[in-house]
């Protein structure tokens, strides 16, 4: 029994993404074909080139045939996944085992999302059938629930974290106004963040991420195969995944200030990428900033910043743009936005984009650092399911 | 063999509305006193789940072997409310649950009929009265219930009250009318009824009195109900029983609570009563219906979990507009959320236990607590080693809690806690009759029965927390 990884087996050679936001003109298969056509062009392939197709959605179609259709792809294996909002990585997750294993060649994960269309703010699931007793509570008030608990665990003023959380809604804001594929290319300032309307608890309207439709695609090939279709690809260090039993939610123990299935996660992904000190080795994190305080644990689940410390860190600029170790450079899905199946291969477009320089240079993040962190996560404090992956640019 | 009543008790519910409010908001004056509100997540099931469970809290010997719910405002017809009721107490199966349904006189006739006949019964009644906005229906009114098990006295299950006798008178005329599917009751004009009524009560009271053997000038408790205001005042001023004789109906506080009234108002007399106390029941509708019940030695030793009296003092302002909100006599922009799909059925009977009885589970080897109940265990992960934990009365603490602004409510925005239980067990719940300014981590919380939406015209029952009161007795 034990978390192999698949370190260096693996790479990413060709990407797409397509920008996020409201695409009022754009249906599901627009989305899709404008992501997978990208992708396929930065490989240089077809889509036929493709021996198998994962499609991650989490409500937007069901099956595979909600991408062979639009893409028109004939007698491919096409797999649709869902994970929560880690579906995206999920489907990349997927289709690099897929090569790993020696089963096919080519494969292509895309993860896509059509939000916009159901008439609400916000996501909403699917209703499943039951006895009427779970809760409806949404996920903003779920992880409002993280403020009062990290504040009376590490003595900070309620008050003073608010104005961290709002640093961290500004630094994504900032980062993203400076992204032309981001939903929300405004800066904002702390202040109109504090003032924004109250959603749940100590939370207002700029502690929560954008809900935008988008889709990503990445084409994975076996590493020693990647020089054939870039000269930079992308190495799989690490894929780690975590999910919970949800018992945090009835275990007593469990005090809101910390996301155990992230820290599972975590662990596993530095134990295979044979990372020891992700804040010194890591030239950037996309981390799943669903809402302010969750960006703020997780700097402490990652490792990026001591317990009852990531507060302190946030306001010293440890995670900005220029800092010591950037987080989100792209916005996050504050910034970005987040179409669920989407998000965990945007995480890994920056990545692309970061690491091969390509990003747009008021965010490119100048480091010789040569690895970067993917952290996406879905469900509640006390009942969620974590991905981690580590992406580098050199093998071993 | 002695019978009558075992064990009381009455449920007001938490809101008030000042009746000078209402006039104020109509642009009138005058008005005095207050009318009780059932939250807008409860109806008649609900209460009659919260007055049966404190009745039941007070005589834990006396098991019932019949549910009798009485009610003119059912939360389902051609469904059994009583059903509903049975499942949240945790009845067993033999014991049948019926709706006694209709009228206002369907309260009392439930109670003379199980103080008449034999076995254990649990009579259970509640109401929910209004009318259109500024009548007097709306002003008097008022909600709430109340339950009485009514048996044999037995070892273990000494009798608070004994029934001595009664009689009723029955007549048909038209007085008060609703149609069903109708929310407004129509009256005739007052006088005819009054006289009516009048002869009708005295004759009924003298009948029972004689029924019970016993002298009007021995009374020591004379309750008076009805909806006719008039017939009932001017039936109590005319009974030859001593002066101060008379019980406080609640109409300035609880206010006229249809069906339930006169089951809640003889809570109350029972609360206050000493032993020996000869106490006289009579409600007015389509006839008259009179009980005779002396208190035994002991009522002097009976503490009720949650007299009327505390639970009356405790109540909380409600502003009118809310209250004509919650009465669906006013539609507030409701939230822009997908509504709450209806309930399975077949999945709320498998979790019938844990639904409607708030009953987790514990494993048998580590002890831990599972809400709702599981198979397999967090802790050593034990396949099928649990046992069955009721936790409908197990009080807990607030660990944290939050505001929701956004989910979809009857009434935003959603108050939401994560308690941890005494003797175990953590649940994220939501909170209900509670102000959520005055929310703090630490504040104590009981179980509540409530209706947390309804889909399709099915109602969506489950348990909710709210804060445990000193003042209406809730800390004891």
């Amino acid at each position: 029994m034990a978390s192999h990884g698949i370190r260096d087996r693996v790479a990413i050679v060709g990407m797409g993404c397509t920008p996020f936001g409201e695409h009022w003109g754009k249906s599901l298969d627009d989305l899709l074909v404008d992501a997978t056509t990208e992708a396929l062009a930065s490989a240089g392939l077809a889509k036929d080139d493709v021996d198998a197709y994962w499609l991650g959605t989490a409500q937007s179609g069901m099956s595979g045939i909600t991408l062979a259709r639009p893409l028109q792809l004939q007698g491919k294996p096409v797999t649709r996944v869902e994970n929560y909002c880690t579906t995206g990585s999920e489907a990349l997750r997927a289709a690099a085992y897929a090569v790993a294993s020696g089963a096919y060649d080519i494969a292509m994960a895309v993860g896509a999302e059509k939000v916009k269309d159901s008439g609400y703010q916000g996501l909403n699931a699917f209703p499943v059938p039951g006895d009427g007793t779970a809760r409806s509570l949404t996920a903003a008030a779920m992880f409002s629930m993280v403020v009062p608990a990290y504040a009376r665990k590490y003595g900070v003023e309620e008050d003073t974290l608010v104005e961290v959380l709002a640093a961290i809604s500004a630094k994504n804001h900032f980062n993203g106004a400076r992204n032309p594929r981001a939903q929300f290319r405004r800066e904002v300032s702390r202040e109109s963040i504090c003032a924004s309307p109250r959603v749940a608890g100590r939370l207002g309207v700029f502690d929560c991420a954008g809900v935008a439709d988008g889709a990503a695609a990445a084409v994975v090939v076996r590493a020693e195969d990647a020089l054939r279709y870039t000269d930079r690809p992308l190495y799989l260090k690490a894929l780690a995944f975590a999910t919970g039993s949800g018992s945090g939610l009835i275990d007593p123990e469990y005090d809101y200030t910390h996301f155990p299935e992230c820290e599972a996660a975590a662990a596993d992904a530095y134990a295979q990428a044979g990372i020891t000190d992700p804040r010194r080795q890591l030239a950037m994190a996309e981390v799943h900033d669903c809402f302010t305080p969750t960006e703020l644990v997780l700097m402490e689940d990652l490792g990026f910043a001591e317990r009852g410390q990531a507060w302190k860190e946030v306001l010293a600029g440890t995670f900005s743009l220029g800092g010591e170790l950037p987080v989100n450079p792209d916005g996050g899905l504050k910034s970005f936005g987040h179409p669920v199946g989407a998000s965990g291969l945007r995480m890994f477009f920056e990545c692309w984009l970061q690491l091969r320089g390509e990003a747009t240079p008021e965010r490119q993040i100048t480091t010789d650092r040569t690895l970067a962190l993917t952290h996406n996560l879905g469900g509640y404090p006390g009942e969620m399911v974590s991905f981690v992956s580590v992406v580098g640019t050199e093998l071993g | 063999m002695m019978r009558g009543i075992l064990s009381a008790a009455g449920y007001v519910p938490y809101r008030r509305l000042s009746r000078q409010a209402v006039a104020a908001f109509l642009g009138s004056s005058g008005g005095t006193g207050t009318r009780a509100v059932a939250g807008y997540d409860e109806d008649t099931t609900t209460m009659a789940v919260e007055a049966a469970r404190l009745a039941l809290r007070a005589a834990p010997a006396a098991a019932p072997d019949a549910l009798w719910f009485a009610t003119t405002t059912p939360a389902y017809l051609d469904k059994t409310n009583a059903a509903t009721v049975h499942a949240a107490l945790r009845l067993r199966s033999e014991v049948p649950a019926l709706d006694f349904g209709g009228s206002l006189r369907s309260g009392i006739g439930a109670l003379s009929s199980a103080l008449g006949g034999s076995g254990t019964t649990l009579v259970a009644v509640a109401d929910l009265r209004d009318g259109l906005p500024g009548g007097q229906d709306e002003t008097a009114g008022g909600d709430g219930a109340a339950a009485v098990v009514v048996g044999d006295d037995g070892p273990g299950t000494p009798l608070l009250a004994e029934y001595l006798g009664g009689a009723s008178a029955t007549d048909e005329f038209v007085d008060r009318w609703r149609a069903p599917g109708e929310r407004r009751s129509k009256v005739w004009e007052e006088r005819f009824g009054e006289t009516r009524y009048l002869a009708l009560g005295r004759d009924a009271v003298e009948r029972a009195l004689k029924a019970a053997g016993v002298d009007a000038r021995d009374v020591g408790g004379l309750v008076v109900t009805g909806m006719h205001a008039r017939a009932v005042a001017a039936l109590a001023g005319r009974l030859p029983v001593p002066a101060g004789a008379l019980v406080d109906d609640l109409g300035s506080s609880v206010g006229q609570t249809g069906a339930a009234h006169p089951a809640l108002v003889l809570s109350a007399a029972l609360e206050v009563a000493p032993p020996g106390r000869v106490l006289v029941v009579v409600h007015l509708a389509d006839g008259a219906d009179a009980l005779v019940l002396r208190t035994t030695e002991a009522v002097a030793r009976w503490a009720p979990p949650r007299p009327v009296a505390a639970q009356v003092a405790a109540g909380a302002d409600l502003p009118y507009a809310r209250f004509l909100a919650w009465r669906q006599m006013l539609e507030p922009e409701p939230p822009r959320r997908p509504e709450p799909t209806r309930v399975s059925t077949p999945a709320a009977w498998r979790a019938q236990d844990w639904k409607f009885g708030f009953v987790g589970s514990r494993d048998r080897s580590s002890g831990a607590v599972h809400l709702p109940p599981a198979r397999v265990s967090m802790r050593g992960g034990a396949v099928d080693d649990m046992e069955p934990l009721p936790m409908s009365d197990a009080r807990g603490t607030i660990a944290t809690y939050t505001i929701d602004r956004l989910a979809y409510s009857p009434s935003p925005p959603v108050v939401f806690a994560v308690v941890d239980f005494d003797g175990g067990g953590r649940f994220p719940l939501e909170l209900t009759d509670v102000d959520a300014e005055a929310l703090s981590v630490g504040q104590r919380v009981e179980m509540t029965f409530r209706r947390l939406s309804s889909a399709d015209g099915i109602h969506n029952y489950f348990w909710k927390g709210r804060p445990l009161r000193s003042t209406d007795g809730g800390d004891r």
